[in-house]
């Protein structure tokens, strides 16, 4: 097990990703404050911050363009910043809306583009939608190469190939063949498949509606001059995320189904093929090493607490250490799984994290040796 | 209004990660426990509801878990198919359209359209009179529904097709759907959020978003896994003089129980919080000190929740 500087050494990209409630956005916010206190100029790419934890980083209103983190900030924390650090939320719909601006050969499609219906449900709504706009933005602030280390928070994605598929299914969908028989409706019965599909079609109005069909039709009409240019982007986009420069970490709560969903992610980041640094557990009961019956425990409060007190703190207690040995369990499932690379375990903490003292909190554990992480935790400075 | 387990079908949302199947789950064997034929519906292929209860993967169909409860986990493309052959009677004509390579990008690219399938399917199991062939009814549907955002944009999508496809049979569906799951007699809708930051700022902007972009009415919140306050202030301050002369096992155990108090105060504050942010009730639910949730503990939170 090893501490996460040595798992960011020489690179330029870390894309935090698991499912939905297990402290993605603040790993991302600990581990980018971590990285600039030490000297690089970091921006953070995040999705949701809770608004307290925004505040707390003097980011009023988070925009869809980085902003710099006040440095004072970290020094009246008792943080040395020897970097920067920079912030923006993900704005999904203007983030596909400059993509169209960017790659539409005109005004006038542009406009038609903005305005069609279907389009606007896609750039809202689609499923990957959000989670290519993610990758894409990323793409688009390396490309700008004004930082030093990016560091992504990822959308709550329902599973793995939800944000792993996205690009491949937005481009599909883009460039979908379906384009080529919209564009051509009345030739469509015997150029492209046969007798077949005018029924077909038949049978989908009677379904669907014209208008549905018109409007898709238009949508892929006026699209269509785009469809290179978003290939290509989407292919970029691919490369950047599988450079060696880049990593992904996996978070995940210690329970057993976060740690199964983990695995799942792991194996699926592996199977594509892409770089992956370690996984993040946040949340962890850390065991007592004392590991003492809870009858004895009650006793040897016996002299420092009343009876009935000293009865309830052992019970208590014998709860916790249920609930550490479970994570404990899940853990080493979890290490064995994936060969024994990198997991990082950061406590529980007494307070939920929304501030800028419990993101630095945060990172004297994921910046911590295993070893300082163990002692940090028995000394209670969760 | 009816009460919640007293309406047909019961949406319970949230922000990912603060046990909404276990919820949903815990009301299905609540409205079982009322005599209800009840079905638990997931519709992210999770196969919760098989697990707690031992089963074998439920897939899409009915299967019996427990006494008068049954699961389904819903897949879009099943249920696309099936509606294609409610639809078009004809199973030939049906197979035809599924294996047109044509059909099959369109429904890829049809934005919302699995959505869409899935609220059917949900609607269909929630009709007094089923429309799939030799199916019997239920008294109550639960759905576990996805996460926060996923999750509005899910529950809006028969409005929003209702709009784009603006006349045609697709249409009038839509609007069905959208008619059936908005009626607070029929529908219900629960929020369940966690005693922190996030979860409560979530509950109080989805219930806002449901009621307003979507018309559903929420019925209850439920702040969930909330930590029971062990210790008193003057305790709290008493084990604080006592962890310096402690050590060893009783030095972590005071220390376990100091945070225990911390966070039950700051989960009272998130509980209170959360209270003066949503307009309709909360009801709380203890957080269960057991390293996992298996049947008993879910029917004992049944209990509390239902």
């Amino acid at each position: 097990m090893a501490d996460v500087a040595e798992i960011l050494e020489g690179r330029g990209i870390a894309i935090c990703a698991g499912s939905g409630g297990v402290g993605k956005t603040t790993t991302s916010a600990a581990l980018a404050a971590g990285l600039a206190a030490r000297g690089q100029k970091v921006a953070v790419l995040t999705i949701d911050p809770a608004k307290r934890l925004a505040d707390s980083l003097g980011l009023k209103e988070l925009e869809n363009e980085p902003r710099q983190v006040d440095p004072s900030l970290f020094e009246g924390a008792g943080v040395e910043m020897r970097g920067e650090l920079w912030a923006m939320m993900l704005d999904a719909k203007a983030t596909f809306d400059d993509l169209v601006q960017k790659h539409a050969p005109d005004a006038e499609t542009r406009d038609r583009i903005l305005q069609n219906q279907i389009y606007r449900q896609i750039s809202n709504a689609l499923a990957g939608s959000q989670e290519y706009m993610a990758m894409e933005k990323l793409f688009e602030i390396h490309q700008e190469g004004r930082y030093d280390f990016l560091v992504l928070d990822t959308p709550p994605s329902r599973n793995a190939l939800d944000f792993l598929d996205a690009p491949k299914r937005l481009t599909q969908f883009i460039e979908g063949r379906s384009m080529q028989v919209f564009m051509k409706p009345t030739g469509l019965a015997t150029k492209v498949v046969g007798r077949g599909s005018s029924m077909m079609f038949g049978v989908l109005k009677r379904l669907t509606g014209l208008d549905l069909l018109t409007d898709l039709s238009e949508f892929f009409q006026a699209f269509s001059g785009m469809v290179e240019g978003f290939t290509e982007r989407a292919k970029r986009v691919s490369e950047l995320l599988s450079d060696p420069a880049t990593t992904f970490l996996v978070v995940c709560g210690p329970q057993g189904e976060p740690i199964e969903e983990a695995v799942y992610f792991h194996r699926k980041l592996v199977e594509a093929k892409l770089p992956v640094g370690g996984v993040i557990v946040n949340r962890v009961h850390y065991e007592t090493e004392a590991d003492l019956e809870g009858g004895e425990v009650e006793d040897e409060l016996g002299g420092l607490l009343e009876d009935e007190l000293a009865r309830r703190v052992a019970e208590n207690f014998a709860d916790y250490q249920a609930l550490a040995q479970r994570d404990a369990r899940n853990i080493d499932h979890l290490a064995r799984e994936l060969n024994a690379k990198r997991v990082i375990r950061v406590p529980y903490l007494d307070e939920d994290v929304h501030d800028l003292e419990g993101l630095l909190e945060i990172n004297r554990y994921l910046f911590a040796t295993e070893e300082q992480r163990e002692a940090l935790a028995a000394s209670g400075a969760g | 209004m009816p009460d919640l387990l007293d309406k047909r079908l019961v949406f319970v949302t949230g922000k990912g990660g603060v046990g909404k199947s276990t919820l949903a789950i815990s009301l299905g064997l609540a409205g079982a426990a009322r005599g209800k034929r009840t079905i638990v519906c997931e519709v992210a292929s999770q196969e919760n509801a098989s697990r707690v209860f031992k089963k074998g993967e439920v897939g899409f169909h009915e299967v019996e878990v427990a006494d008068n409860l049954w699961a389904i986990s819903i897949d879009p493309d099943e249920s696309l198919r099936e509606y294609l052959l409610l639809q078009l009677k004809v199973r030939a004509m049906r197979d035809l359209l599924v294996r047109s390579r044509i059909f099959n990008y369109l429904a890829a690219a049809t934005p919302g359209l699995k959505e869409l399938v899935t609220i059917g399917k949900i609607w269909e199991l929630a009709q007094p009179d089923r429309k799939v062939k030799k199916a019997s009814g239920y008294d109550l549907v639960i759905v576990d529904a996805p996460a926060t955002g996923h999750g509005i944009g899910f529950l809006s999508t028969p409005r929003t097709f209702a709009d784009i496809a603006r006349v045609g049979p697709i249409h009038s569906q839509a609007k069905e759907l959208d008619r059936f799951i908005t009626d607070h007699e029929t529908t219900g809708v629960t929020i369940v959020a966690i005693p922190e930051e996030m979860p409560v700022n979530e509950s109080a902007h989805l219930e806002r978003e449901l009621t307003e972009k979507v018309g559903m009415s929420v019925d209850r919140v439920y702040m969930n896994a909330l930590y029971p306050e062990r210790f008193s202030s003057d305790e709290a301050g008493k084990l604080e003089r006592a962890l310096d002369d402690s050590e060893g096992a009783a030095k972590a155990a005071i220390r376990a129980a100091l945070s225990e108090y911390r966070r039950a105060n700051s989960q009272r504050d998130q509980l209170e919080r959360l209270k003066q942010a949503v307009s309709t009730p909360v009801k709380a639910l203890p957080f269960i000190f057991k390293p996992t949730l298996d049947v008993e503990e879910l029917r004992w939170l049944s209990g509390a929740a239902g």
